[in-house]
């Protein structure tokens, strides 16, 4: 995973409570068995006006010419809710996002985005209205620095927080596989401790 | 805070798993099953292979077909390349890794989900994950069990362990006994209906209460089943005897003297009677009715004797506009009965309502109707959950009270309600689907889904609209 430190970039505002993975990636996009291709497909339906994806849906918000090369996702509520499928943070990851905030997420899409190095912040709902209300009106660029979990705009700041390790594993490009493998000791102690049945 | 101190279930089940909670990490649990299938575990078997690191413990883990398999063929090509990649992947994957993998034809093959409980696997008191966030239905045993994203499948191979944040407590009781006809589905619709569809987002939710006591193990699956649909991380309900007798004798279940002693720790995980919840949630089983959801998330429920709400119902401005935009998505208009809905397409099958008893009161409601048939401009397909599903319900003659009344009798697998397969409804279709999400274009894309119960389900099939089985 690589090291996720400070990001600079611009923010499209997507601005609908309860999007849910199957929206971020349909279904029939999910036949892979690489990690890779799934850019293309983000938000399908929203995206496109036909099924095969050939016309670009020009009202979409992340279809309009301002928003090119956007990097950061300004959501709504409960972003990221229903199907745990990993393939909606690689989706967006390939897309060129690098930070989705939200006044709220689904539990296991969060964790997704965590495990994979994207980077999921909590604002208050009340900071979030005030991003999307700046992002009505102007291109708004936001700087991310996660080692101070400090997002700014000029004057504008707002804090978020991580959890402790999920904060050092991004800031570290963590392989938490490899991490806790280096406890395997304690893992075998606890299975030799498991009643039979279990 | 010592261990005498009353504690949930949930936390019974944390501290009996907790590996390790060193400080300035995630705590890391142990992860006693693991269920996988061909659609979330690829890409973390090549990350295996990338690093050279092998499943640690392959018996620990059972990997079954199901996700975008075809209903119509055993044949692995039947449902198209990218789903035939995929297929044959698996089958690479569990013979290399060791994996017992249940793929098309063998007789324990089906949703994984359904295959779980009826094979043994699901046993109360275990972490059970899987990359599907439908893994909620085992809690129906008192195992917490809930999806996880495919690093974590990953992780889960690698080392049989999970990093996981504590979540919140939620106790939600139905007090009292539903009435006659209201089913398990009718229960956890009502549930999300009153919580909103993201009611439970960083929460561990146990049901309990007389009505969910009453419940029958395939009900309360159904029940654990959509707690992901409210947004809690996993649903519990306490196991008695009820599950206890349903456990025993399962092919992979423990025998004998272990499963003896087994049920002697399982008596133990039940919430301690002073045990405190971060929060507690209570309906009253009398009155909930028949539910049909309207909009575009499970929390959009009604009773099927109300009428579509209007936006102005609403005070909380996301909800009114998640109305507004429901409405127009599903083609619907603010006071139509919904006994007025017309469908025409019907789907029985689903993580959540395809096992035999959701069968069996699918048929009954179609005997009710006394030889009708699906109604001409419906196309109605059940789908059963696996293949022992599929055979009990043929040697109960199911299959012909459904085939003779014009639904299509199809073989197991997760079909239509993720339509991966060759399942997909139109544009512009409407179901009642006995599945668990009617999210926009979920069935297929422009369709619509209306989540209801197996029963509600067949009324449908054979009327053509909803129908209010209790009033008649």
């Amino acid at each position: 995973m690589e090291k996720f430190n400070t990001h600079t970039g611009l923010v499209v505002p997507l601005d609908i409570a309860n999007v849910d993975t199957d929206q971020i990636i349909p279904k029939q996009f999910l036949q892979k068995t690489e990690r890779v291709g799934f850019g293309v497909h983000l938000f399908h339906d929203s995206r496109y006006l036909d099924h095969a994806g050939t016309q670009v849906n020009p009202d979409f918000v992340i279809n309009k010419p301002e928003y090119k090369g956007a990097s950061i996702l300004l959501a709504g509520e409960n972003f990221g809710c229903g199907s745990s499928r990993e393939h909606a943070p690689w989706a967006l990851q390939e897309y060129g996002f690098k930070v989705i905030i939200a006044s709220s997420f689904a539990d296991i899409f969060y964790g997704n985005c965590i495990n994979v190095g994207l980077l999921p912040i909590k604002l208050s709902e009340a900071e979030i209205e005030q991003l999307f209300k700046l992002s009505a009106d102007i291109q708004l660029t936001l700087k991310v620095d996660l080692p101070n979990n400090v997002i700014t705009c000029g004057e504008l700041s707002f804090k978020f927080s991580l959890n402790e390790f999920q904060q050092y594993s991004l800031e570290n490009g963590v392989d938490s596989v490899g991490w806790t493998l280096d406890k395997l000791d304690t893992i075998k102690a606890f299975e030799a401790k498991m009643p039979a049945w279990q | 805070m010592t261990t005498s101190s009353p504690q949930t279930m949930y936390e019974k089940l944390w501290q009996n798993h907790l590996v390790e909670d060193a400080k300035g990490e995630t705590p890391l649990l142990y992860v006693d099953r693991h269920l996988i299938h061909e659609v979330t575990s690829p890409q973390a078997f090549a990350s295996l292979r990338f690093h050279n690191r092998p499943v640690r413990h392959p018996e620990r883990t059972i990997a079954t077909m199901d996700h975008n398999i075809s209903t119509r063929s055993i044949k692995i090509d039947a449902a198209g390349e990218g789903a035939a990649n995929q297929l044959r992947a698996l089958a690479i994957n569990c013979k290399d890794f060791g994996i017992e993998l249940f793929d098309m034809g063998h007789k324990n093959q089906g949703i994984a989900h359904v295959i779980g409980p009826e094979l043994g696997l699901t046993l109360p008191g275990t972490i059970i994950v899987c990359g599907d966030s439908h893994t909620a239905t085992h809690g129906a045993f008192g195992a917490l069990a809930f999806g996880i994203g495919t690093s974590e499948v990953e992780h889960v191979f690698a080392t049989q362990t999970l990093r996981q944040n504590k979540a919140k407590t939620m106790k939600i009781e139905v007090k009292g006994h539903v009435g006659a006809g209201i089913s398990a589905k009718d229960i956890i619709l009502a549930i999300i209906g009153k919580t909103g569809s993201a009611g439970a987002t960083g929460y561990v939710v146990e049901y309990c209460g007389e009505a969910i006591e009453a419940l029958s193990m395939e009900e309360r699956m159904t029940v654990c089943n959509m707690s992901i649909e409210f947004g809690a991380k996993a649903g519990l309900i306490a196991p008695d005897q009820t599950t206890f007798d349903y456990v025993e004798g399962k092919e992979y279940a423990p025998k004998g003297e272990v499963f003896s002693q087994a049920v002697v720790d399982w008596k133990e995980l039940k919430s301690d009677a002073d045990a405190t919840f971060d929060a507690v949630i209570t309906l009253v089983a009398k009155d909930i009715k028949a539910q049909v959801t309207w909009g575009t998330n499970p929390g959009q429920v009604i009773s099927v004797d109300g009428i579509v709400p209007s936006p102005e119902d609403f005070s909380d401005p996301v909800e009114k506009e998640s109305c507004i935009n429901a409405l127009k998505y599903m083609d619907l208009t603010a006071g139509t009965k919904m006994t007025d809905i017309q469908v025409n397409k019907v789907f029985i099958g689903s993580c959540t309502n395809s096992r035999i008893e959701d069968l069996r009161a699918a048929a009954g409601v179609v005997q009710q109707y006394q030889g009708q048939q699906v109604v001409k401009g419906v196309d109605a397909i059940i789908v059963p959950g696996s293949y022992r599903v599929k055979e009990q319900a043929e040697s109960e003659g199911l299959d012909k009270i459904f085939t003779d009344a014009g639904f299509e009798w199809r073989l197991p697998g997760c079909s239509m309600c993720l339509g991966m397969n060759d399942d997909v409804l139109e544009e512009g279709d409407r179901c009642a689907s006995t599945s668990n999400r009617n999210f926009e274009g979920r069935q297929g894309r422009g369709s619509r889904t209306h989540l209801v119960s197996p029963e509600m389900a067949a009324a449908a099939a054979i009327t053509g609209h909803f129908v209010d089985l209790n009033s008649q």
